[in-house]
Order: structure tokens, then C-alpha cells, then sequence
């Protein structure tokens, strides 16, 4: 008996000692980078911005204290965020500053917020609404947001759907021909960055065949759209004859576009492989896996492994980092949940070396470290997941969790 | 000590003999055959250890689906649902497929599976069941 309790007493102390050591992940990044931690427990934080005084502001999918907008302000420059302003009752994920404005999305509206001289919201209660009525059917509902140099904001509509079939995700269910789902979802819409009240009929879709893009930016360098996509799932589940479970875990790719006007991704009826390094025909509009597709989509830059998720897509104009980052695309990866039960993979922050908007190199792993785990197999245990992106005037970059709401910023030392 | 682990053992086995003896399956062939049904049509949502996935899909641990109303539970596996389903006070934005293309007998056998995996402990559920509520619609 005496026994029984001393092991139940060492159980409950060892899982006490675990739980303390367990509680902080460490970020590693490349020699000569260090991470911080400089917000934490915001909850849901999806994309964020930072503004030319400093200020952080954080896009909330849920809402904390009846707000889904954090502004966090350093007012005596000590490196610490001692002032919190919270506004904006709706929960969404864009949010984007640009010429004096701070532009913030629902997953319906995309709202924008004047800015004085100090950097503060004129009026905090009354945005302007700019963008209203856009699809929002649950999944894939994120509206992504980024702006150009010419007055226009560009904002990704997901596809309420896996690939558009007559019932979705479900086995043996056709692909619609044509997908009806491409009038008013699954692309890019462009809207202008100052007029009121748009909705589809005052847009413009810009760019099709996208299944959901979650990470999105302008580069000014080329002076183009670029965007991540979240490919299809359920290969594997629903043709074990074509696809097995590590090609069902890998496949689709995982992709980053650049985007002219009137592009068409090919989603649903092909998808990327980049192992085969063609757009395959999806098995639901007739595929077999190797079969080819769709010849007016264009091609992906890049092909990611499948399912990793690619939350958000920032290009790097700072001068602080070495030489090979700059105009380089960063990617946060949200990590997968469609490889199981093989392990999952992402939970990171990716580094595509780029040069006049091409890859000039191979992709690699930035920051990894997040999910707190060498090998994922439990996602519920998943620490941090790596969403928003956001460079920071003095060419720091910074990282956003929408699983604890942590915030991290990255520097280099020479 | 010892007298007293014994009568442990005997009101268990009991517990257990009781258990099996009021559903009319054999819970656990019926088990072990929905854990087959499991990995092929549910896991890859559900997850290996019914945890789900934050805010996609929602876990199968003691949930008030997986372990109340046997129709609804059944009907859900049959007709899929999409409407915003509150558990523990998180929302799901997946939709769940219909599974109605599975047979009665997979349909009781992985929802037995279920009902008695993940922390769940409850009675199985019978073909006769899901074939009752198939007959509905
Ligand atoms: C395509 C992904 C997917 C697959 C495959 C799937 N489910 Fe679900 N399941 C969901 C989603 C998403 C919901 C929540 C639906 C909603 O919110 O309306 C759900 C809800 C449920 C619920 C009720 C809610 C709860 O968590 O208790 C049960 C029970 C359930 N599923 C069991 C199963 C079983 C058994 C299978 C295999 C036969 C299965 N599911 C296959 C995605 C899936």
C-alpha cells in the first residue's frame, strides 16, 4: 500500500517537473540569428503588421475580451511592449498597413482605419468599410489581404470545398465541370484600396484556380502578386488504388505562384507534383495520378511537400539580414494535419532565396522548433503553430502563433 | 492485502461479464473490426488517438456526440453534417462527409470502436441499430 502511494506521489511530481521544463519551445535559426519572445498568450493570432514607429498590431480569429484587433506599443523604447490597445469587434485573419491607412478583414469585409501623424487610429469605433459581402462558408473562410503601389488591394477568396466535388470530402463523389464554386470563390479578387462598400460586382477577379491562399504579397521588386496555396487533401483516403500513404502524405504540393492578371492556378481539376513536376489531373475529374491536366493553368515557382500549410508569405526589403535574404521569400508554415497517420510536417518557417521574382536557389527550413516536437504525431499536443509574418523597420523579422498567441522576433547579429 | 486485491478481480471480471452480457454484440470482435473501419474512413480527420484537429475536426474523446444519443450519433456518421457543431465550446469549420456508402455492420462496429476507445466507455451499438436509422432518413 505504502508502495502504491510512493508511486503515485513520484508520478504526480514527475509530470509537475515535465510540464516546467516542457513549458518555453526554443526557435533555432541559421548562425548569427537570435529569437526573442516578445508577446504572448493573445490567443488566436493570426496575420500581423507592424507599423514605421514600432507599433504591433495583431489580427484575431477570436475574439479576447469582445475584441479581434491588438495594437502593442513600446512608448519608452526599452524593447518591451507596455501599452495594449484592443478594438474592432470581428474575428478574421488580414491585416495590412499601407499609406496611412490600417487595413484589417472579417471573413466577410475588409474594414480600413485612418492614421494621424503619431501613428494613431483616428477613429477607432467607425472604420471604413471597403470590401463587404465576400463568400464565408466556414472552411477556407480566411480573407488574406495584401496591397500594390497603385491603389488596389488584393484579397484571397478560399474555396468553401477539398476540390469542388457534388458532395464534399466525399469518397467516391464526382468533381462539378464546370466548378461553380470559381464564380464568386477560389482566386484572388482585387478591389480598390480607397473606394467604399465594393462587393463582387465592383471587383475584379483577378486571378482563379487558387484553392485557398492563405499567405499572400506584393513584390516590389518585380512589381507582382505573389501567393502560398493550401493544396487538396484526401488523396490517399480516397483512392488507396492510386496514391499510398506516404504518396498521399506528400502529394499534393504545397505551392507559391506568381500571379498576373487573369491567371489560372488549375484548382480543382489538376494539382501540383513536384516530384513528377507536372500538374496532374485530379482522380475526381478522371485522373489516374500520372495523367496531365488543365495546359492553361500556369506552373508554381515552387512545390512544397504536401499539407504543411503555408499561413503566410512575406518578402524580405530589410537591410539588417545577410545579403542572400534580401527580396527573399519567407514562408510561415501552419504545419499538416492530412499526412496522419503518417508523421506531420511544417510547424516552421521557410527561406526561398529569390532574384528578380525566380528562386535562385533551394528552399530551407528558417526557424524551426515551434511545435515544441522533434516528430509530430499528436497535433492536440502541437505547441505553437507559425501563422502571420511581418518585418519590422530596422529589418527584424517577426513571427506569429495562432495556437497560444505568441509573437517572436528575429535578428541578426554581424 | 491479498484477500482484499482477489475481491478487486472478482467484482471486475464481473463488471466486465455484465457489460458484455447486455449489448447483444460481442463488443469486442465488434471492436476490433471497427478499429479497421476506423483507420480506413475516419482517422486521417479524426486523427490516430481521436484527438482531431484544432478548429478543422472535432475530437471523438468523450464527447457528448460520441457518447449520448445513439441516432443522432449514428446519423451523423450516415448523412455527415455541416452546421457549426459546438464541443467543449469550440467550433469545427470542416464539413463531415456522409458514410452512408459503408455497410450497417461497419457503421456499428466502428461506431462500438469508438464508443470504447480514446478514454470512451459505453455500450456498443448493433446493425439492427444503424439499419433502424438508415430506414428513417
Ligand atoms: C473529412 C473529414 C472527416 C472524416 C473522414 C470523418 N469525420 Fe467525423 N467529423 C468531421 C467534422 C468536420 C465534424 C464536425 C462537423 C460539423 O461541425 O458540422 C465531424 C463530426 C463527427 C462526430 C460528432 C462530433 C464529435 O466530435 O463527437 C462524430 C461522432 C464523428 N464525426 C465520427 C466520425 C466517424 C466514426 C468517422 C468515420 C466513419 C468520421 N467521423 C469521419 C470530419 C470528418
Amino acid at each position: 500500500m505504502r508502495m502504491l502511494f510512493s508511486i503515485v506521489a513520484n508520478a504526480i511530481l514527475c509530470t509537475a517537473c515535465v510540464a516546467q521544463k516542457a513549458e518555453e519551445v526554443t526557435i533555432k535559426t541559421p548562425t548569427g540569428f537570435s529569437t526573442i519572445n516578445v508577446v504572448k498568450d493573445f490567443g488566436r493570432v493570426r496575420h500581423i503588421a507592424v507599423n514605421t514607429n514600432g507599433d504591433l498590431y495583431l489580427k484575431l480569429e477570436r475574439l479576447e475580451k469582445g475584441k479581434g484587433i491588438i495594437r502593442l506599443r513600446d512608448t519608452n523604447k526599452d524593447g518591451i511592449y507596455d501599452d495594449t490597445l484592443a478594438f474592432g469587434n470581428y474575428i478574421g485573419t488580414g491585416i495590412a498597413l499601407k499609406n496611412g491607412f490600417l487595413y484589417a478583414s472579417s471573413n466577410t469585409t475588409v474594414y480600413r482605419y485612418k492614421l494621424d501623424a503619431n501613428q494613431n487610429i483616428t477613429d477607432i469605433n467607425n472604420p471604413e468599410t471597403i470590401v463587404t459581402g465576400l463568400v464565408d462558408k466556414r472552411q477556407h473562410s480566411s480573407k488574406s489581404i495584401t496591397l500594390d503601389n497603385a491603389g488596389n488591394i488584393y484579397v484571397n477568396i478560399g474555396a468553401p470545398s477539398n476540390v469542388c466535388q457534388e458532395q464534399d470530402r466525399q469518397q467516391g463523389s464526382k468533381g462539378m465541370m464546370p466548378c461553380p464554386i470559381l464564380e464568386t470563390a477560389g482566386g484572388i479578387w482585387q478591389f480598390k484600396a480607397d473606394k467604399l462598400n465594393q462587393s463582387y460586382a465592383e471587383g475584379v477577379r483577378y486571378a482563379t484556380g487558387l484553392r485557398n491562399v492563405v499567405g499572400l504579397d506584393w513584390n516590389d521588386e518585380v512589381n507582382e502578386l505573389f501567393v502560398t496555396v493550401h493544396g487538396r487533401d484526401m488523396l490517399f483516403q480516397h483512392y488507396p488504388q492510386l496514391y499510398n500513404q506516404k504518396a498521399g502524405a506528400e502529394l499534393p504540393s504545397e505551392t507559391m505562384y506568381m500571379i498576373k492578371k487573369g491567371d489560372d492556378g488549375g484548382w480543382p481539376y489538376v494539382y501540383w507534383d513536384h516530384l513528377q513536376k507536372k500538374k496532374i489531373l485530379s482522380p475526381e475529374y478522371g485522373g489516374d495520378g500520372k495523367k496531365t491536366g488543365a495546359p492553361q493553368a500556369i506552373e508554381p515557382l515552387v512545390g512544397f511537400p504536401g499539407h504543411m500549410a503555408p499561413n503566410a508569405l512575406l518578402f524580405y526589403k530589410g537591410n539588417q539580414f545577410p545579403a542572400k535574404y534580401k527580396q527573399g521569400a519567407f514562408i510561415a508554415f501552419h504545419g499538416s494535419w492530412n499526412r496522419s497517420p503518417e508523421p506531420q510536417e511544417g510547424f516552421y518557417v521557410v527561406f526561398v532565396p529569390m532574384k528578380n521574382g525566380k528562386p535562385s536557389g533551394n528552399w530551407e527550413v528558417f526557424a524551426n522548433g515551434f511545435s515544441g516536437f522533434e516528430k509530430v504525431d499528436n497535433l492536440g499536443a502541437v505547441k505553437h503553430r507559425p501563422c502571420g509574418l511581418a518585418e519590422g523597420s530596422d529589418g527584424s523579422l517577426y513571427v506569429s502563433d495562432d495556437n497560444k498567441g505568441y509573437v517572436w522576433k528575429i535578428s541578426y547579429k554581424k | 492485502m491479498k484477500k482484499f486485491s482477489v475481491f478487486i478481480v472478482i467484482i471486475f471480471s464481473a463488471i466486465v461479464y455484465l457489460f458484455a452480457q447486455t449489448g447483444t454484440v460481442d463488443i469486442k470482435a465488434s471492436v476490433q473490426r471497427g478499429k479497421k473501419v476506423y483507420t480506413q474512413y475516419c482517422l486521417a480527420c479524426h486523427q490516430a488517438d481521436g484527438g482531431g484537429v484544432p478548429r478543422m475536426n472535432p475530437p471523438l474523446q468523450k464527447t457528448e456526440y460520441v457518447l449520448g444519443d445513439k441516432k443522432r450519433l449514428i446519423n451523423i456518421v450516415l448523412k455527415g453534417s455541416n452546421d457549426p457543431i459546438e464541443i467543449n465550446g469550440e467550433e469545427y469549420v470542416n464539413p463531415m462527409a456522409s458514410h452512408a456508402h459503408l455497410s450497417d455492420q461497419q457503421i456499428a462496429d466502428v461506431l462500438t470502436f469508438v464508443r470504447n476507445s480514446f478514454g470512451n466507455k459505453a455500450s456498443g451499438i448493433t446493425p439492427a441499430e444503424v439499419k433502424q436509422a438508415r430506414a428513417k432518413k
